[in-house]
C-alpha cells in the first residue's frame, strides 16, 4: 500500500537474542532472520517472555527484564538505538489508539513530521483510510468504533509511521471470532505489500498457520 | 546491551532528590534552629550556652496543664471521633444510594479551608448563632443567647467537632481511595457467600486491609488536630488556649525572652505528637490483636439496618453543618442589619463586599499568586518524579512513602520558627520565593499521593506504542500522558491550590508579615470583626478552591467533549 | 497665641532630648521629594474593619498626592511588631527592616524605646505636627507617663467608655464599685475582653486606679514584690468577687473589644465597653449596634490616652512613612476618622486653632444621639505607668489564664 513512506529492503535479523528476569532466563538465544514480507511466528505459553522479546526488539523492554544480543534490521544495528530512532512498528493486543485524539489525530501521530505541511499529511491519512475502507472516519472519536474498525486504523497508525518491520504483540485474541479472521488477513496483506520483515508472536496456532511462514516455540527449556 | 531510557532523563534523574530535598532541608533546618534554643542557644538573643532554663519555665507555666489537657482532649477526640465516623459509614453503608451520594459531594467538603469552615461553624452553633436564630424565639423561648459556651468552649469539643468536620471527609477519601487496591468488593462477595452480614462481613474482611492503607492518612489526623492553630484561634478557649497556640503566642510577644519558652514548647509539641501517633500505634496493636480473635469466632452478624440508620444519619448530618457552615457565611456577607433572634437578616446589602473591595481584590491576588504557584510548582515536581519513576521503573518505597508524609507529621509549629530565623539569616524572609517555598512543602504531598495512583495505572504500552512509532519521551509526555492524565492532573493541581489557599501559620511565618492572603485576613478579622466582613472573607477563601475544582472538572470534561472515553471519570 | 503656646510647651516636654537625626534629612520637601515610589509597610491593628477602610482609603490619598504606597500589615496584637523589629535588631539587619511604620502607644512605645528601636525624633519635620492640641490633650507628649519626645506622631484620641442598649437597661453603673452590684444583679450580663487585648487590660488598669491605696503611685514604675502585692489586692479581690457573675461565669472571655460590641448588639451581654467615645453612634451608624445604643462615663473620670504612630529605627522607607504620618494628621485625614460613619476616632489636633477650611471640616461632622458632648465624658484620668500593665496582664494570666 501507499501509506508506507519508501519500501524498505532488509531483514529483521536476531543474534543470540536472550531474555532474562532476575537473572533466570526466559528466552534464547535465539537466532533467526525474517525476509522483507515474511511473516515469523514465535509461539509460545503466556508469561514466557514473548511480548518482552518484542518490547527488547524495539527498545521499550520494561527495566525489571534484561535484555541482550544482537538485533540487525538490514546492515543496521538497532539494538543500542533509542527507540524512536529505531522504526520498528508494533501492534499490541489492545489497538492503545489515543482516546483524546480523534481518528485522524491518531494517525497523524504516526505519520513522520517530514511529511510536511498540513495538507499534505491529511492527503495522506485521507487515502490510508480510503484504501482500508474507512472513508470518513477521519473525525470519529476512537471510542465510537467497533472493534475491528479500531484495529484496522491501529495498524494504519503503525503503517503510516513508515516503520522498516513490524512486531504483533497477540494482536488479534481480543477480537471475536468473526472479525479475527478478517483482521488477521488485512494485518498480514499489508505487512506482504509493504515488504516488512514481522514478526509475529502468540499462542493461537491458527494465527500462526494464517501467517503461512516459519514456526519457532519459545520459551524457556 | 541497551536499556530503553538509561541513557536519557538527565534532568528528570535529579528529580525525586530535588523534591525530597526541597522540603526535607527546610523541615530539619527549622527543627534545628528551634531545637537550639529550645536548650538555651540563641545567640542573637544572648542565648549562648545549652541548658534546660527554658524548660523549667515551661514545665512551669502555669498555662501549661490547661493547655495541654485541650491539646490531647480535642485533638484525640476528633481523630477518634473521625475515623470511628468513617468505618461506621462506610462498613454499613456501602454500597447504598446514600453511599454514592455522599462519595459525590465529598469534594466540596475537601476543598473548603479549615478557617473557612471554623467560622461558618462558629456562625452556625454559637449561642448566638444561626441554628440558635431558627428556632428562637418561637420554639426555644430565648430572646437573648443562652449563656452556655458552645464555642470556645473549656474542653476544646467545639475545636474537636470542628476538625472533625474538616478531617473526616480527608480520612473518607483515603478510605475510599483504598477500597479499590484491597479488593473490598471480591472480599465481600466471599464473606456474603460465607453467610457473613453486610457490616460484620466489611468489618471482618475488609476492614483490615484497608486501615493498613490508611493508616499513614490517620497519623496525619492526628498530627494535625493535635497542632492546629487557625481553626483553633477560632473556635477552642483562650484562657488557655491549646498548646499550639500558646507557643505561637509566646513566638509573637515583644519579650523576647519568652522565645526560648516558645522554642521548647515547640519541641514539647513534636513530642507531644510523636507520643500520641505511638500510642495510637500500640493501641491498633491491641485492637488488632482482639479483632484477630473476634473475626475467627464466626459471628457473621445481621442485616446492619440499625448501623447503617445510625452511621448514615450522622454523616448525612455533618454533611448537613458543612454545607449550612459555608451558607451562613454567604448570608452574613450579604447581611444589612440581622439582630437576634431574627432568623433571616432584615435586609441585604452588598455594603460589606463593596467597602472592602480594595483589601478583597488585594488578599485575593495573592492568594491566587501564592496558590497557583505553589500548586504549578507541586505538579512539575510531582510530574517530574512520577516520569522519572516511570521512565526507570522505580518503585515507591514504604520509606520514600513516609519521607512524603513528613511535611504532614511535623507540626508546623515545630520547625516553622526556626526555618523563619534561618530564612532571616539568609536574608530571604518575607519574599514571594520563600513564601511560596513554604508552601509547597504542604502542597506537594497531596498532589503528589493524589496524581501518583492515576498515574501509575496509566497503561504504559501506549507510551511504548508512541515510541515505537517514533515519538520521543519528551513528545510522548506532552503529547499523549498529559492529555490521557489531564482530569488527574488539574485536580491534583486544584487540590494543590486548596491546601495553598488554606495555610496560615507558613504564609504568617514565612511572608515576615508582609503578605495579606484571604486566610491570614479571615484569622485577623476573626477575633472579632463585623459577621459580615468576616463572611465576606471566609466566602471568597471557601469559594475559590470550590472554583479550582470545578475547573478541574469542567475543562477535561469540555476539552474532551468529543472524546468517549475520556469524558466520565473513571 | 495657642500656636505659640503649643510650641513652647512641646519643646519644654522635648526639654534635654537628642537633637534631630539630622537637618538636612528632615527638610520637609527632601523628605516629601524620596518619599515618591517608596512602599510603606505600616503595622497595624487590624481587628476592626472600619479603620482598616480608614487606613485603605489614606494610603489611596497619599498615593494620588505622594506617589506613596501603602500596605496595611494586619496586625492581632502590635507586640507583634515590635517582637519582629526587636528580632531584626538581634539579627543584626540594621537596615532594610520590614516594618515602617507601627500604630503603638503604652507598654510597646515604652518598649520600643527602651530598646532603642524607634526613628527619631523626626515630629518636628511633620508640618501637621503643630496643629496639635497639645495643651488641651497633655497626652500627646507623655504616652503611659513616658515622654514622647518626638518619637511618635500623636494620631488618635481614646478614653474609655461604656456602651449600653437604652432600651434594655435604664441604670447603668456608675462606678467600679457600682459595677460589681449591677453583675450580680446581671448574673452572666457583662464580661471584658482578655488581656493582653487592649480594651480588657485598660479595664483592669480603670479598676486599680478607682480601687488602690495609692493612685499617685501608679505614674511611677511598678514596684516588686510585697508593695506591688499591696497596691493590686483590691484589683484581685475585686475580680475574684466579679468573676462569677460575668459572661459564661468568667471562665470564658472575649477575644477582643469588637468581638464584645458583637455580644452586645447579639444581646449576649447589656455592656461593652470601649475605648472611642464615637464608637457606639459609629457602630449604630453602621447597622452592627441598635440606634438605641447609648454611651455612659464612670463619675470618678474613666482612663483617657493618645494613639500614635512611630518608625522603627531600621524601616526602609523612612521618608514615606513620614509623608503618610503627616498626612494622618492633617485636618482632612482627622476629621474623616472622626466622622463617626468612617471610624469615630477623636481628633488629636486643636481644632479651634485651624484655618477656616479646616474648621469647617469639623463642623461638618453629623451628630448623633450616642455621641456625648465633652463635657459629658468626665475627667480623663491618666493612664499607669506601662510596667504596671505588663506586670497586672502577667499576674492576670497566672491567675486567670490557665
Amino acid at each position: 500500500m501507499s501509506a508506507a513512506l519508501e519500501s524498505y529492503q532488509g531483514s529483521l535479523v536476531l543474534r543470540g537474542v536472550e531474555i532474562s528476569l532476575a537473572e533466570r532466563r526466559l528466552i534464547g538465544p535465539l537466532n533467526l532472520s525474517v525476509a522483507p514480507g515474511e511473516i515469523v511466528t514465535l509461539m509460545g505459553p503466556s508469561g514466557c517472555g514473548k511480548s518482552s522479546l518484542l518490547g527488547y526488539l524495539c527498545g521499550t523492554l520494561d527495566p525489571a527484564f534484561r535484555g541482550a544480543g544482537q538485533v540487525m534490521l538490514g546492515a543496521d544495528e538497532i539494538s543500542t538505538l533509542l527507540p524512536e530512532r529505531r522504526r520498528v512498528g508494533i501492534l499490541f493486543q489492545d489497538d492503545l489508539l489515543f482516546p483524546h485524539l480523534s481518528v485522524a489525530d491518531n494517525l497523524a501521530f504516526g505519520l513522520p513530521a517530514s511529511v510536511r505541511g498540513r495538507p499534505a499529511r491529511r492527503a495522506r491519512i485521507e487515502a490510508a483510510l480510503i484504501e482500508a475502507d474507512l472513508e470518513g472516519f477521519a473525525d470519529r472519536d476512537p471510542a465510537t468504533l467497533s472493534g475491528g474498525q479500531r484495529a484496522r486504523i491501529a495498524l494504519l497508525r503503525t503503517l503510516l509511521s513508515a516503520p522498516r518491520a513490524l512486531l504483533l504483540d497477540e494482536p488479534f485474541s481480543k477480537l471475536d471470532a468473526r472479525l479475527r479472521d478478517r483482521v488477521r488477513r488485512f494485518v498480514f496483506e499489508h505487512a506482504r505489500r509493504n515488504a516488512l520483515p514481522s514478526l509475529l508472536v502468540t499462542h493461537d496456532p491458527a494465527d500462526a498457520q494464517a501467517a503461512g511462514g516459519k514456526v519457532f516455540e519459545v520459551g524457556p527449556g | 546491551m541497551s536499556r530503553a531510557g538509561t541513557p536519557r532523563g538527565g534532568v528528570l534523574r535529579h528529580a525525586p532528590g530535588l523534591t525530597l530535598g526541597l522540603f526535607l532541608v527546610p523541615i530539619a533546618a527549622g527543627l534545628v534552629g528551634t531545637w537550639l534554643p529550645a536548650f538555651g542557644y540563641l545567640p542573637a538573643l544572648g542565648g549562648t550556652s545549652l541548658g534546660f532554663e527554658s524548660w523549667r519555665a515551661l514545665l512551669n507555666h502555669t498555662s501549661l496543664p490547661g493547655a495541654m489537657r485541650l491539646t490531647l482532649t480535642s485533638g484525640i477526640l476528633a481523630s477518634a471521633l473521625s475515623l470511628a465516623l468513617v468505618i461506621a459509614f462506610v462498613a454499613s453503608c456501602h454500597g447504598t444510594r446514600l453511599y454514592r451520594r455522599l462519595r459525590r459531594a465529598l469534594t466540596p467538603l475537601l476543598a473548603v479551608p479549615h478557617v473557612a469552615m471554623a467560622i461558618g461553624l462558629a456562625f452556625l452553633i454559637a449561642p448566638s448563632g444561626w441554628l440558635a436564630r431558627l428556632i428562637s424565639p418561637w420554639a426555644s423561648g430565648w430572646t437573648t443567647p443562652p449563656d452556655v459556651a458552645i464555642v470556645n468552649d473549656p474542653y476544646g469539643l467545639a475545636l474537636a467537632f470542628g476538625l472533625v468536620v474538616k478531617e473526616m471527609p480527608y480520612l473518607l477519601l483515603m478510605t475510599m481511595a483504598a477500597l479499590g487496591q484491597a479488593q473490598a468488593d471480591q472480599r465481600m462477595a466471599v464473606a456474603r457467600a460465607l453467610g457473613y452480614g453486610p457490616v460484620v462481613g466489611w468489618l471482618k474482611t475488609v476492614l483490615p486491609a484497608v486501615y493498613a492503607q490508611i493508616r499513614l492518612p490517620v497519623y496525619a489526623v492526628i498530627a494535625y488536630s493535635l497542632s492546629v492553630v487557625d481553626m483553633a484561634m477560632v473556635l477552642a478557649p483562650a484562657t488557655p488556649p491549646p498548646l499550639a497556640v500558646l507557643i505561637l503566642r509566646w513566638f509573637n510577644d515583644p519579650d523576647l525572652s519568652l522565645r526560648f519558652l516558645a522554642a521548647a514548647g515547640a519541641v514539647l509539641q513534636l513530642f507531644t505528637v510523636i507520643l500520641a501517633i505511638a500510642a495510637w500505634n500500640l493501641s491498633e496493636r491491641v485492637v488488632m490483636r482482639l479483632g484477630r480473635r473476634w473475626i475467627v469466632e464466626g459471628w457473621r452478624g445481621g442485616g446492619g439496618g440499625l448501623a447503617r440508620h445510625m452511621a448514615g444519619g450522622a454523616m448525612s448530618l455533618l454533611y448537613a453543618v458543612a454545607g449550612l457552615s459555608v451558607a451562613v457565611l454567604g448570608i452574613w456577607s450579604l447581611a444589612g442589619r440581622w439582630r437576634y433572634p431574627g432568623a433571616f437578616p432584615a435586609d441585604i446589602s452588598f455594603g460589606a463586599w463593596t467597602r472592602h473591595l480594595h483589601d478583597l481584590l488585594w488578599a485575593t491576588s495573592t492568594t491566587l499568586i501564592v496558590g497557583l504557584a505553589a500548586a504549578g510548582l507541586a505538579l512539575a515536581l510531582a510530574l517530574a518524579c512520577l516520569e522519572n519513576e516511570r521512565r526507570r521503573a522505580l518503585r515507591t518505597t514504604n520509606r520514600a512513602l513516609w519521607l512524603l508524609y513528613t511535611p504532614l507529621l511535623v507540626p508546623q509549629v515545630a520547625f516553622l520558627f526556626g526555618f523563619q530565623v534561618i530564612a532571616v539569616r539568609a536574608g530571604i524572609d518575607g519574599t514571594w520565593g520563600t513564601l511560596i517555598w513554604s508552601h509547597v512543602l504542604f502542597v506537594l504531598p497531596y498532589v503528589f499521593l493524589s496524581l501518583a495512583e492515576p498515574y501509575r495505572a496509566l497503561d504504559e504500552r501506549y507510551a511504548r506504542a508512541a515510541m515505537c512509532l517514533g515519538a520521543t519521551p519528551n513528545r510522548v509526555f506532552w503529547r499523549v500522558k498529559v492529555p490521557m492524565l489531564l482530569r488527574p492532573i488539574l485536580i491534583a493541581f486544584a487540590i494543590g491550590f486548596a491546601i495553598s489557599v488554606a495555610q496560615y501559620l507558613p504564609t504568617v511565618f514565612a511572608g515576615g508579615g508582609r503578605f495579606v492572603t484571604l486566610t491570614t485576613e479571615a484569622v485577623a478579622l476573626s477575633g472579632g470583626g463585623d459577621r459580615r466582613v468576616v463572611g465576606v472573607f471566609a466566602f471568597v477563601q471557601a469559594a475559590l478552591p470550590l472554583l479550582a475544582f470545578a475547573a478541574a472538572f469542567a475543562v477535561p470534561a469540555w476539552i474532551f467533549r468529543h472524546r468517549h472515553a475520556l469524558r466520565l471519570p473513571s | 497665641m495657642r500656636l505659640l503656646r503649643a510650641i513652647a510647651l512641646f519643646s519644654a516636654v522635648l526639654g534635654i532630648s537628642a537633637p534631630p537625626a539630622s537637618a538636612e534629612a528632615l527638610k520637609w520637601d527632601v523628605i516629601a521629594a524620596k518619599a515618591k515610589d517608596q512602599t510603606v509597610y505600616w503595622n497595624a491593628w487590624g481587628g476592626d474593619e472600619r479603620i482598616n477602610a480608614y487606613i485603605a482609603w489614606a494610603g489611596e490619598r497619599i498615593w494620588n498626592d505622594y506617589g506613596v504606597t501603602l500596605r496595611h500589615v494586619k496586625l492581632s496584637d502590635t507586640g507583634e511588631a515590635v517582637s519582629r523589629v526587636l528580632a531584626e535588631k538581634t539579627a543584626g539587619r540594621d537596615s532594610d527592616g520590614s516594618v515602617d511604620l507601627i500604630w503603638i502607644n503604652g507598654e510597646n512605645f515604652a518598649a520600643m524605646k527602651r530598646n532603642q528601636l524607634l526613628f527619631g525624633p523626626f515630629t518636628q519635620a511633620l508640618p501637621n505636627f503643630k496643629l496639635v492640641d497639645f495643651a488641651g490633650k497633655p497626652t500627646t507628649l507623655v504616652d503611659f507617663t513616658v515622654p514622647v519626645e518626638g518619637l511618635e506622631a500623636p494620631w488618635g484620641m481614646a478614653k474609655i467608655n461604656f456602651v449600653y442598649d437604652s432600651a434594655r437597661i435604664q441604670t447603668p453603673p456608675r462606678s467600679i464599685p457600682e459595677f460589681l452590684d449591677w453583675a450580680k444583679a446581671n448574673k452572666g450580663r457583662f464580661t471584658y475582653p482578655a488581656p493582653p487585648d487592649f480594651i480588657g487590660s485598660t479595664f483592669l488598669k480603670q479598676v486599680m486606679i478607682e480601687l488602690t491605696p495609692d493612685p499617685a503611685a501608679l505614674q511611677k514604675p511598678a514596684p516588686e514584690g510585697a508593695a506591688f502585692d499591696t497596691a493590686t489586692a483590691p484589683l484581685w479581690s475585686y475580680l475574684e468577687a466579679l468573676h462569677p457573675h460575668l459572661w459564661r461565669g468568667g471562665k470564658i472571655f472575649p477575644a477582643s473589644g469588637t468581638a464584645q460590641m458583637q455580644m452586645l448588639d447579639d444581646g449576649e451581654v447589656d455592656i461593652a465597653i470601649s475605648f472611642y467615645p464615637s464608637d457606639a453612634a459609629s457602630l449604630a451608624q453602621n447597622g452592627r449596634l441598635p440606634e438605641s445604643a447609648r454611651i455612659f462615663v464612670l463619675e470618678g473620670g474613666t482612663i483617657g490616652n493618645t494613639h500614635f504612630v512611630a518608625i522603627p529605627y531600621n524601616a526602609r522607607a523612612k521618608e514615606g512613612a513620614m509623608v503618610l504620618a503627616n498626612f494622618l494628621m492633617s485636618p482632612e485625614a482627622q476629621a474623616r476618622k472622626q466622622d463617626t460613619a468612617v471610624w469615630g476616632d477623636q481628633t488629636v489636633l486643636d481644632v479651634a486653632g485651624l484655618d477656616p477650611a479646616g474648621k469647617k471640616r469639623f463642623d461638618a461632622l453629623p451628630a448623633h444621639p450616642a455621641l456625648l458632648p465633652p463635657e459629658a465624658l468626665g475627667p480623663t484620668l491618666l493612664e499607669p505607668h506601662p510596667s504596671w500593665m505588663t506586670r497586672i496582664e502577667a499576674e492576670w494570666q497566672r491567675r486567670f489564664g490557665g
